[in-house]
């Protein structure tokens, strides 16, 4: 009886998302649309830089630095500027992000052994590319330096560092990017969609309807809480097969591990939903306050930068956003083939905050009856 | 005769591939009088009057309105009439002196003018005390006013109000209807577009649309006269008026029938009963009686009749035992309070298996609290209601499967087709496998639901989704029905259809609570109780309280007439 | 109000439409929320919490090599203020620890290290990163990097040898303490506004067709260039004030220097504001609908505000076509301009470079919402 009853409520609610074609749309096109534009333009990698110079010396040594960096594959131009006026001009202007001042006695100070000056100048309202940036420049000239070194002095002392990068050897940015878009993707759409159910009925006047039948109130809020699972889920597959099909993220850890998490992922998302739903009293309420979690959830929750990096204070709200949990899994299920230990240790969290979101939404959702 | 104001000539607009909404209508709308638009749901009312204000140009024909072409020039036309569109156009979070001080600033009203104007409309509209209250808090009557109040700001030329008494009790639709006649006293045009066919015969012409046709126009006595002759009153009826109703309707010659209290009102289709006599489906002591014309009993007649007596609902429906006695629905002391303010108060009554209870009352007056708290919406104060022996709030799924629902807004899901909604209701009141189709199917064959199976339930005429609405609350085969406003918008023939039903099921030991704001409707009713105040103010059957106020003034009062008659005194009580 | 000279009818009527909409933002919650409370938790979240900078990254640090020589460069790493070091003696005690990203990368220097140097070779230490976080992984090689050339630089002073041939200096302009808030909160500062203008004027449009107000108010004299105009004015103001909220805050709070000119601030904000409101009437009217305004808001204005306009994520390292379509989102002519105003100062040419591309999308945007939005309701 009871099943029969779960089971209208929750056809009914994925045909008020899904008959709609213009519903159909929403729930298919941004996420393709996310999933590519995100996938490709947030990228931190810097590449195409263009860069100036300034070179006073006439002498090999600029030449041979300055071929050496026209050579390199990040760079994408390089522009002679004749006077430090005009180097600031096109820094000010954001023409170029790095420019080399080599000074007149640059390659004659080589030649004499005498410590040869370089300036490089970053444009540092950009700070991050301006030290990914740096960080290129100052290899190319270690680079030139160790060699002038080992031809003047023979076998020289000069440590080399040798990079190694696991799980991601090449640094591919996507590989990094598509998996944490898999569990973006459901918090995108699940919050919004999950925080409208209630808010709508109300505003449509439905809601009354659903309350006088024989569902009871924990009946209504499972056949709320399943159909955005349904459709997170859906878009997470979809997103699982575009990171493995289309852009070749290796999947080492374990499927089974990930769908089992991303139970306990859309239940706390779909929970928070539910509970903004339950606070609005019109859909515009709704949509502003799904909207007022999501920024935050997604910008704590180590989607673009490290939470590592965030000041102690700021590190305990990051526990949260069930999105800083579920990115850990599967960031370690597709790249690192994590441990069912850490899996779990990341899965506990999500279901208490799914079990307290919930009961919340429960609770508000029976006050505001009386 | 006044001046034209608007004129309009083979006036034709489409919608997509759809018939014409409107096909060739000429007519014209005259100053200083009210003009009725009047026609079923989906007869292109609304269509009618957006073509008016400009708001949607025709696809052929010419609009003059106050001499301006619609086409050319709708900034003429705007900037002197008054509009008020269904929803009222009011912004509910702002308060009632902001929503007139922003559409007297838009309509230009003169500063100096407007303490005198809002000083006249506020009195006119009795919304004085409320005027720092948010538009959004107000009841459906005092929205309404505001609405009018609002589109009068600047003495307009021309009126137009789009369907104003939809959902009004009728003490703010006589209000309203009053100051619109003193409107028309200064020479404003006022078109009055509506389902209600009370008003419409107090209008000074008509225009009645129907399907996109212009089917009639003229005085409302025009039309009555079509029907002189033909319309009696059946007295003296043995036994339940119910299934007598029934069975006079399938008597040839029959164009329509309604229950009025303890008679029956009829149309016949000549002037004597052809083949039938009173005494033959009535009882011994049946008699017709020649009664005036309505202009109900011409609109119905004109549109080719009511529909037949036989309800194929009930048909299907089992009997339930009868004459079990004890009260289906009860409601003990109930009270409910807002904080200091009391909704309801000590309200009791009780009605037995098979009758249809009617809760009547002003807006805000606490009918909707009350029904609310019965069926298990809001939680009473004080007191408790019970629905066959349950209480609501409490109690299971199991005694929610006996109650069946239907609110004012139908509420369906729109997004939802016809075949979905269905296939809801059923699956949420329990129906599953066999049963399911096999009421679904019954369903969609009593209500021919079959061509619209796959339609959004939000694109469906009004008519047809109180259908569907009726559909879902009755697919589960409850003991009790709760209608709120079942009818509220809908026309009369469609009006008469519901009725049809739901009578066919208390037959068949359906009891029902129904809330209603159409008079004739109250007449359907066993037992009323008039709501005002949070209080009962009188509890009896149709005729019981029209006899409580029937006197030297009205010595045969109305519904209506009760009705305004008993909340009157309740205030005169009130004050001394 | 009785000794002014009555206003013309026009400018009543813009009046009370735009006093309607300041009474409706300020009633409604969520409108507030949006436009002050949001900003303040995007500022303190970019101001304090999403750096970029990786500063003191947790690393394992393998020594395999006791000599002298390879403690004092493990000694090096100790110190270096990029890092926070756990020392091992055997690089597996670390690899649980880079899977659980515990630690960032393992540092290595092996049991040849002094025995290599002292051969006369070049001795190598290993860097291991976790690649799983490529930026990341980027800057612990890159200060990795920064670490071992100041050591050599430092035992080559001591040992009284010659320096490196080339000496580098480094210098960050505007901002050389590399601090990420300096660019990420005025970056934050168009996204807010993107949020007021596009969003939530995209819903209250939205709204007022949902509630047939839009009916009511063009069944008026209004003119529907009146009723744009009505709806933009309370936007953009509350737009500017919530810029000028998050500026204050950006600079009293957060100690962003301002080094531009106000004048500039705001002729750059105004002119951003164009296009985000046009866009915002545009969404309305095309969608008349508040969940797929809301979508489309996101879509269309909030995320390539975010993602598209340089805030985040280097335009230049796009592919091509993503740069195309980066032409055409106004932030991202904001953006630059704004952390100029703020840590560079103002840059004429620059601006008004930006403020005619956005007055031009803004335009275009505009004439799209005007013609949509005629005054016919179907």
């Amino acid at each position: 009886m009871w099943w029969t009853r779960l089971k209208a409520l929750i056809i009914k609610e994925l045909l008020a998302i899904l008959r709609d074609p213009r519903g159909r749309l929403i729930l298919i096109g941004p996420p393709i649309l996310q999933l590519v534009i995100f996938s490709y333009a947030a990228t931190l990698e810097v590449k195409n830089i263009d860069v100036l110079v300034l070179n006073q010396d006439s002498g090999a040594w600029s030449q041979e630095l300055v071929n050496r960096i026209a050579g390199a594959p990040t760079f994408r131009s390089i522009e002679r500027v004749g006077s430090p006026d005009a180097l600031r001009a096109r820094i000010d202007a954001q023409q170029a992000i790095a420019a080399i001042h080599i000074g007149p006695t640059f390659s004659r100070d080589i030649a004499a052994g005498r410590p040869a000056d370089l300036q490089i100048i970053l444009d540092g309202r950009r700070s991050n590319a301006a030290q990914i940036v740096a960080g290129y420049l100052n290899q190319i000239v270690n680079q030139l330096s160790a060699e002038i070194g080992a031809g003047a002095r023979g076998a020289g002392q000069a440590v080399t560092v040798v990079p190694r990068n696991w799980f991601n050897q090449n640094l591919i940015f996507q590989w990094f990017m598509v998996p944490n878009l898999v569990a973006a993707i459901a918090l995108l759409i699940g919050l919004v969609v999950t925080a409208l159910s209630i808010a709508r009925e109300r505003e449509l006047g439905t809601f009354d309807q659903l309350m006088v039948s024989p569902l009871r109130t924990h009946e209504i809020l499972i056949g709320k809480v399943i159909p955005p699972m349904i459709i997170g889920t859906f878009h997470m597959t979809i997103y699982i097969l575009a990171a493995v099909f289309i852009f070749g993220v290796p999947l080492r850890g374990s499927l089974l591990m990930l769908y089992g998490s991303s139970i306990f992922y859309l239940l706390s998302v779909v929970g928070v939903g539910l509970f903004i739903s339950a606070l609005s009293m019109t859909q515009q309420q709704a949509i502003l306050g799904a909207f007022l979690f999501m920024v935050p959830a997604m910008l704590l929750s180590g989607f673009a930068t490290p939470i590592e990096n965030m000041p102690d204070w700021l590190q305990p709200i990051t526990y949260a956003s069930p999105l800083r949990y579920f990115l850990v899994i599967v960031r370690g299920v597709f790249l690192k083939d994590l441990p069912f230990n850490e899996a779990m240790n990341n899965t506990i969290p999500l279901a208490i905050i799914a079990f307290l979101t919930l009961a919340a939404a429960a609770w508000l959702f029976r006050r505001r009856m009386e | 005769m006044g001046e034209e104001f608007v004129r309009l000539s083979d006036v034709t607009k489409r919608f997509g591939s759809a018939p014409p909404a409107l096909d060739a209508v000429s007519g014209s709308i005259r100053g200083g009088e009210i003009t009725g638009l009047i026609g079923p749901d989906g007869a292109g009312k609304t269509t009618l009057i957006r073509l008016m204000t400009g708001l949607i140009l025709p696809d052929s024909g010419v609009i003059e309105v106050l001499g301006f072409d619609t086409q050319k020039n709708p900034a003429g036309i705007q900037a002197s009439i008054g509009y008020m569109p269904q929803r009222f156009g009011l912004y509910e979070d702002l308060s009632v002196q902001e929503n007139l001080d922003l559409y007297a600033d838009l309509r230009g009203l003169p500063l100096a003018e407007r303490p005198a104007v809002f000083d006249e409309l506020l009195t006119f509209t009795d919304l004085k005390r409320f005027t720092g209250r948010l538009a959004g808090k107000l009841s459906g009557g005092m929205k309404q006013k505001l609405g009018l109040a609002c589109a009068l700001l600047k003495k307009p030329r021309l009126l137009l109000l789009d369907e104003p008494g939809v959902g009004v009790d009728p003490i703010s639709r006589r209000d309203l209807w009053t100051m619109v006649e003193d409107l028309t006293r200064e020479g404003i045009g006022v078109l009055w577009s509506t389902a209600y066919l009370d008003e419409a015969e107090a209008c000074d012409r008509v225009l009645l649309l129907n399907e996109g046709k212009l089917l009639f126009t003229g005085t409302p006595s025009g039309l009555t006269g079509r029907v002189d002759g033909r319309v009696f009153k059946l007295g003296g009826i043995e036994g339940r008026r119910r299934p007598i109703l029934t069975k006079v309707l399938d008597q040839k010659g029959v164009v329509d029938g309604v229950i009025q209290g303890e008679a029956i009102r009829l149309v016949l289709d000549a002037p004597e009963p052809q083949g039938w006599k009173a005494t033959d489906v009535a009882g011994r002591a049946a008699a017709l009686s020649p009664a005036a014309p309505r202009f109900e009993d011409a609109f119905v007649d004109m549109l080719g009749g009511g529909p037949g007596g036989e309800s194929k609902l009930a048909d299907a429906a089992i009997p339930r035992d009868q004459n079990e006695g004890r009260a289906v629905i009860e409601a003990r002391g109930l009270t409910k309070r807002f904080g200091d303010f009391t909704a309801a108060s000590d309200i009791t009554f009780s009605i037995p298996r098979g009758q249809i209870f009617g809760l009547l009352g002003p807006n805000g007056a606490g009918k909707s609290t009350t029904f609310k708290m019965l069926c298990g919406l809001l939680k009473p104060t004080e007191g408790e209601g019970r629905v066959a022996g349950f209480d609501l709030r409490h109690d299971t799924a199991e005694a929610r499967n006996r109650l069946g629902y239907m609110a004012q807004k139908f509420s369906l899901y729109g997004d939802l087709s016809v075949a979905q909604n269905l296939a809801f209701f059923a699956g949420v009141y329990g129906l599953s496998g066999a049963r399911k189709r096999e009421r679904i199917t019954l369903m969609t064959d009593i209500f021919d639901f079959r061509s619209i199976l796959g339609m959004s339930a939000k694109d469906l005429p009004l008519g047809l989704k109180q259908r569907l609405a009726l559909a879902c609350a009755v697919l589960h085969e409850p003991e009790a029905l709760f209608l709120d406003e079942p009818t509220s918008g809908v026309d009369p023939i469609t009006r008469r259809e519901f009725w049809t039903h739901i009578n066919g099921l208390v037959e068949k030991g359906v009891t029902v609570l129904v809330t209603t704001h159409f008079m004739d409707e109250a007449e359907y009713c066993d037992r009323i109780s008039l709501i005002y105040r949070g209080r009962s103010i009188a509890l009896g059957s149709p005729d019981e309280l029209k006899a409580s106020v029937a006197g030297k003034d009205i010595p045969d009062p109305t519904m209506e007439d009760a009705f305004i008659a008993l909340v009157q005194n309740s205030d005169l009580a009130e004050t001394a | 109000m009785s000794t002014e000279a009555p206003p013309t009818g026009r400018a009543r009527r813009f009046a009370a439409l735009v006093r309607k909409e300041s009474l409706q933002v300020i009633r409604d919650p969520s409108s507030i929320l949006i436009a002050f409370v949001l900003p303040l938790i995007l500022l303190v979240i970019f101001g304090y919490g999403v750096s970029l900078d990786a500063t003191r990254t947790r690393i394992g640090l393998v020594i395999e090599d006791a000599t002298p020589i390879a403690q004092d460069l493990a000694a090096s790493f100790q110190a270096s203020r990029y890092f926070e070091v756990a020392v091992g003696r055997d690089r597996r005690d670390f690899e649980e620890d880079l899977i659980l990203g515990r630690v960032r990368g393992i540092v290595v220097i092996p049991a040849s290290f002094a025995d290599v140097g002292a051969a006369g070779g070049s001795p190598q230490i290993q860097v291991n990163v976790d690649g799983s976080d490529p930026n990341t992984a980027n800057f612990v090689q890159n200060y990795a990097q920064g670490v071992v050339g100041t050591w050599m630089a430092q035992r080559a002073a001591e040992m009284a040898m010659r320096p490196p041939p080339i000496s580098v200096e480094q210098r960050f302009w505007f901002n050389p303490e590399l601090a990420s808030r300096n660019f990420l909160v005025p970056g934050s500062i168009a996204i807010v506004m993107t949020l007021v203008g596009t969003l939530l004027t995209s819903l209250v449009v939205a709204r007022e067709w949902e509630r047939g107000t839009m009916e009511a108010m063009m069944a008026t004299p209004v003119a529907a260039a009146e009723l744009l105009a009505g709806k933009i004015l309370p936007y953009f103001i509350l737009g500017l004030v919530s810029m000028s909220l998050c500026v204050l805050i950006a600079v009293f709070v957060f100690g962003v220097p301002f080094r531009g000119s106000v004048l500039a601030l705001y002729a750059l904000s105004a002119s951003f504001l164009m296009p985000a409101l046009g866009q915002g009437l545009l969404i309305s009217a095309a969608t008349k609908n508040q969940f797929l305004a809301s979508q489309l808001a996101l879509l269309s204005a909030f995320l390539p505000a975010f993602l598209l306009s340089g805030f985040l994520f280097e335009i230049s390292s796009m592919p091509w076509i993503i740069r195309m379509i980066t032409t055409i989102v106004p932030a991202r002519y904001l953006i630059p301009s704004l952390q100029s105003v703020f840590v560079a100062g103002d840059i004429w040419p620059m601006f008004l470079r930006s403020i005619a591309v956005m007055l031009t999308i803004g335009a275009v945007l505009f004439i799209l919402a005007a013609r949509s939005t005629r005054k016919r309701i179907a």
